[in-house]
């Protein structure tokens, strides 16, 4: 590699410049370092003008042996892409910047284990470093400890027996579930997206995963289970409870890029002002329809998506969205996403154009699409399109809750449960109604309160004449 | 690739630098007639001032060897047609052949081709030429589906999309349109094509038939053999045409399978690879040995792999052999069994749509007659010397039997068995010639192309060790071409490795933008044995790609040892 380093292939940088090792240098406290003979690999300053590089690929895998002067990682300065050579023998424990991400120059990119053995340390540190992202690194030996609890590399491993079973058992080839059969453009989207195929479902010839089956689950694993409340919303389509999950009680479990996308959505609807309007309404009528025509395979997740459907076509503002802050758009179709509770987490399948497809078109729609999401293939159109949000625990008994305002959308309906309850009518006379909760939590940039209360008195008045549902 | 030859371009000879066989002509030489037709030589001679001296000595040297070895048979060096059918008759009309045939004609020689097959041979028919038609497509499809790119130009371009059967026709009608005009070229300049399969009887002898027509025999002054070769399928690979295919099949497009897996790295698979993907199929690469793209400079492959491989819906084994692939049968897919090169041991199993094997090709001498002259073959190929004479079991010349192209194995491209195929005629007709393989350009046509000439760097190191000289690198970055950038096409890099003490070029090596076309500067100097010091004042018009090797050019340092 030095003769690219000594030649003209950048004539305009000095020569000083071109000259570019990575300095893994020793870590900050020397101690530990020299203990666990860990170094990091920073980001190489290309250029003096250079702040940030992009890493264009990397040259050696994560395990691979390094020796001194071998190159490392290529990285893209304004000039030219450049291969950086390692100053050290040792292995390339962990890579922490993939390719195509950029870094900041001085920061470190990956870890530089002196021998095989301590990869496994490698990684636990970043781990340990990444998930507490704080400058304290605990002592390598202690690290050492608990790393078998922080990595979920072990844990992975460990439980890829069972996981492997489901994921490819479709597969002629698959010898049983021990193999992945994956085409090569999803194994390239699963390692960029940090998907592991085995937890994949292959829709593909002879069952191989395909791109879209990677996209698929991605997908379901962070956007489209995001937006519903942490504490709400869920709608379990088998409607059992689910079993005690088996946990080890006391560990610190890092976020599954599932639980960092909920999170992130999370915290980014705190930026969204809400409020809530609550209503009653009664659903004997509603309840006797769904008797009346459930044998006709319909649902009744399908009657109160095309109930709201109904009402939002007569208030559009409720189905509007402000994404920037300064303007807002009326949504040109009523599309309702429902939330539903998948193993490991939750997604938003769309009903769309709720309003205008008739009811019996609609069940056979939800059918599909909850039994497309149970076998996580839902495709990017069928979950992130939604205008509006449903989401109903009404089958736990739940009888009211609160949901969290997925952003980029106006407003989420909660459901609880239908249930009888003794009511005093204006004539004086007491009796027993089916009666349920809804709670409306909206944006209040765009949706105001006169705007709720009337939308759902629409609402009411449709589910307590639900004739109008049939058409 | 990098046979041994005589430069075209050393400093003419003093007595004490000439090897060994120089000296044994020099005493031979010594006993020849002076040749009336020296003088006559003497126009053409001039245009290669620089090698004069050498030429003249070896193409009276050529004269008295021809008169020993044909005593007998021919009456004087070639003068005398009534004795032959034909001065010259080559067996294959591929891109060889039609070469050394229009040169022979241009030599005044009567000329016949025997053709058993269709008139182009491989090239035109099975290779290069339909490949571009493909490739044509998949550059202009991958530039219609890379929105970033046209974005960036301000383009906007909904869904591009493909007929299959349409871009299989345009392969093939390219295919039948050159091939016409080959045949045409022939016909026009009085080349008689003979039909069948030829057959070389004995010296100077060759026949030819078809299957349920009587055998023809003529005889003719000198023969060459240009019968190229088919693609070469490794043991335990059952072609079926369908889905287990070679170069030959893929060509045709009859389907554009989702998942293909391409055996071999080289130009063929890399080609392949870019038709393949542009057209939305998901490419696995098997290659035997540890690297992609073995057969480029390492410094190009590294590059390539990041921008045609890495980039693309394409994953590979390293290091692995196919050793065993079954055709898709009964709803199963293409099974490909893959064996650890070096611990034989069967490391994987893929299942794929399809399989392209690109292992390169086996040279195609069956049934030529080679025994009847004692002419034994090297795993196929027919061995020949620097000047492209057979050479038969015994290790001795045969005489008037030469064999250029694919056939002997020396560079297997077209247009060097083309030059191959000249060189020839133009030692037929009297004036000696050795073609200098060094200066053969090669190039790989994927967006962005793959070109080169002369040695890698490893070789070159290799060479500098032995014979103890220094080299130098340079290199320059498409990024800093205008009119690469104009085009949005930066990624690139062309390599000069040279000798810094006189100037030399020893290798070119180009990925980038155009790259097949700006060879030829490159291959031109080392042909003419230009060096860079004289290179580097040549003007390029601005602004256009080929500054890059003028930049390239410009930055090598040589350090003149003396004066």
């Amino acid at each position: 590699m030095s003769h690219l380093l000594q030649s003209t292939f950048i004539p305009t940088t000095p020569t000083t410049l071109r000259r570019c090792s990575v300095f893994p240098t020793t870590h900050l406290r020397k101690t530990h370092v020299v203990e666990s003979k860990i170094r990091e690999i920073f980001m190489p300053a290309l250029s003096s003008t250079m702040t940030e590089g992009k890493i264009v690929s990397w040259v050696k895998s994560e395990g691979d042996k390094l020796a001194k002067g071998e190159s490392v990682v290529v990285v893209e300065s304004d000039k030219a892409d450049m291969d950086v050579e390692s100053f050290y023998d040792g292995y390339l424990a962990n890579i922490i910047v993939p390719e195509g991400s950029s870094a900041s120059v001085g920061s470190t990119i990956a870890l530089l284990a002196e021998s095989e053995d301590e990869i496994s340390l490698a990684k636990s540190k970043t781990l340990t470093t990444v998930s507490s992202s704080s400058q304290e690194t605990p002592p390598a030996t202690v690290t050492e400890e608990v790393s078998p609890v922080v990595s979920p590399v072990a844990a992975a491993v460990s439980l890829s027996s069972d996981a492997v079973k489901i994921a490819s058992a479709i597969h002629p080839a698959s010898e049983g579930g021990k193999r992945v059969v994956a085409s090569p453009y999803a194994k390239k989207l699963a390692k960029e997206l940090g998907l592991d195929l085995r937890g994949v479902v292959g829709s593909g010839p002879n069952g191989r995963i395909v791109a879209k089956d990677v996209e698929a689950a991605a997908a379901a694993a962070s956007d489209g289970a995001a937006p519903i409340g942490v504490a709400a919303a869920a709608l379990k389509p088998s409607g059992s409870a689910p079993a005690a999950p088996v946990v080890d009680l006391g560990t610190t479990v890092p976020f599954t890029t599932m639980q960092n996308a909920v999170s992130r959505n999370m915290v980014e609807s705190l930026a969204v002002p809400t409020f809530r309007v609550g209503y009653t309404i009664t659903t004997n009528a509603l309840d006797s329809l769904y008797k009346k025509i459930k044998s006709k395979g319909v649902t009744m997740t399908a009657l109160l998506a095309k109930a709201t459907a109904l009402a939002l076509a007569k208030h559009p503002v409720v189905n509007s969205s402000c994404r920037g802050g300064k303007s807002f758009t009326y949504n040109s179709s009523i599309n309702i996403a429902v939330a539903v509770a998948i193993d490991g987490g939750l997604i938003t399948p769309v009903l769309q154009d709720a309003d205008k497809v008739d009811l019996y078109s609609l069940s056979r729609k939800w059918k599909e699409l909850v039994d497309k999401a149970r076998a996580k293939q839902l495709q990017p159109h069928e979950y992130t399109t939604g205008t509006f949000t449903l989401s109903n625990l009404g089958m736990f008994g739940v009888d009211r809750f609160d949901a969290i305002l997925p952003p980029g959308t106006g407003a989420i309906m909660a459901v609880g449960a239908s249930l009888p309850t003794l009511v005093g009518s204006k004539d004086g006379r007491i009796g027993v109604k089916n009666q349920m909760q809804v709670n409306v939590t909206a944006d209040h940039r765009v949706i105001y309160g006169a705007d709720l209360a009337s939308f759902l008195q629409t609402l009411a008045q449709i589910i307590e004449d639900p004739k109008d549902l049939t058409l | 690739m990098h046979s041994s030859s005589i430069s075209l371009c050393v400093p003419p000879p003093n007595s004490s630098l000439l090897n060994k066989s120089h000296k044994k002509c020099l005493d031979k030489l010594s006993f020849a007639p002076l040749n009336s037709q020296l003088c006559g030589l003497r126009n053409e001679v001039l245009r290669f001032s620089f090698t004069r001296f050498k030429r003249c000595e070896q193409h009276r040297v050529r004269k008295f060897v021809r008169n020993n070895v044909v005593s007998g048979l021919v009456a004087e060096n070639g003068n005398a047609p009534t004795l032959f059918d034909y001065d010259l008759v080559i067996i294959g009309a591929g891109v060889g052949g039609h070469g050394a045939a229009l040169h022979a004609v241009e030599k005044g020689l009567k000329t016949a081709i025997i053709e058993g097959d269709v008139i182009g041979g491989t090239c035109v028919n099975r290779g290069c030429v339909p490949s571009k038609a493909l490739l044509a497509v998949s550059g202009r499809m991958r530039e219609l589906k890379n929105e970033h790119h046209l974005k960036a130009l301000g383009l906007q371009v909904s869904a591009a999309g493909y007929d299959r059967q349409a871009v299989a026709d345009h392969a093939n009608n390219l295919a039948s349109k050159i091939r016409n005009n080959l045949t045409n070229s022939l016909k026009a300049l009085g080349v008689d094509i003979l039909t069948g399969v030829g057959t070389i009887m004995g010296t100077q002898r060759v026949k030819y038939g078809k299957v349920g027509f009587p055998d023809i025999e003529v005889t003719t002054r000198d023969i060459i053999i240009a019968t190229g070769s088919v693609p070469f399928v490794p043991r335990g690979i059952e072609v079926d045409g369908k889905t287990v295919i070679t170069s030959d099949h893929a060509l045709k497009l009859e389907f554009v399978p989702e998942w293909i897996a391409i055996v071999g790295s080289g130009y063929i698979g890399l080609e392949f690879s870019d038709v393949y993907t542009a057209l939305g199929s998901e490419v696995t690469f098997i290659e035997a040995l540890d690297q992609l793209m073995p057969g480029f400079d390492p410094e190009i492959s590294k590059l390539a792999q990041r921008v045609l491989v890495n980039p693309r819906k394409i994953d590979y084994h390293t290091g692995v052999f196919a050793t065993k692939i079954t055709p898709a049968k009964d709803g199963r897919p293409v099974v490909i069994e893959l064996t650890d090169a070096k611990t034989k041991e069967v490391k994987d199993t893929l299942e794929v749509d399809a399989a392209l094997i690109a292992t390169g090709r086996a040279p195609f001498t069956e049934g030529l007659g080679l025994e009847n002259i004692n002419v034994l073959t090297q795993r196929g190929f027919i061995p020949v010397d620097e000047r492209m004479r057979v050479i038969d079991a015994d290790g001795n010349l045969v005489p008037h039997l030469y064999c250029i192209g694919d056939a002997n194995g020396k560079m297997m491209l077209a247009h060097a068995a083309s030059a191959q195929g000249i060189s020839v005629v133009e030692q037929v007709s009297g004036r000696d010639h050795v073609l200098n393989h060094l200066s053969v350009p090669a190039a790989c046509f994927t967006h962005p192309e793959i070109s080169m000439v002369g040695l890698t760097e490893p070789q070159a190191r290799e060479r500098a060790e032995k014979e103890g000289f220094e080299i130098s690198i340079a290199k320059t970055s498409f990024k800093a071409n205008t009119k690469a950038l104009a085009e949005n096409e930066g990624e690139g890099l062309a390599k000069l490795i040279y000798r810094p003490d006189n100037g030399e070029i020893l290798g070119v090596h180009i990925i980038g933008m155009h790259a097949a076309d700006l060879i030829h500067e490159a291959s031109n100097a080392i042909a003419l044995g230009t060096s860079i010091q004289d290179i580097k004042f040549a003007v390029h018009a601005h602004p256009t790609l080929s500054e890059v090797l003028d930049e390239l050019f410009k930055s090598a340092k040589v350090i003149k040892l003396e004066g």
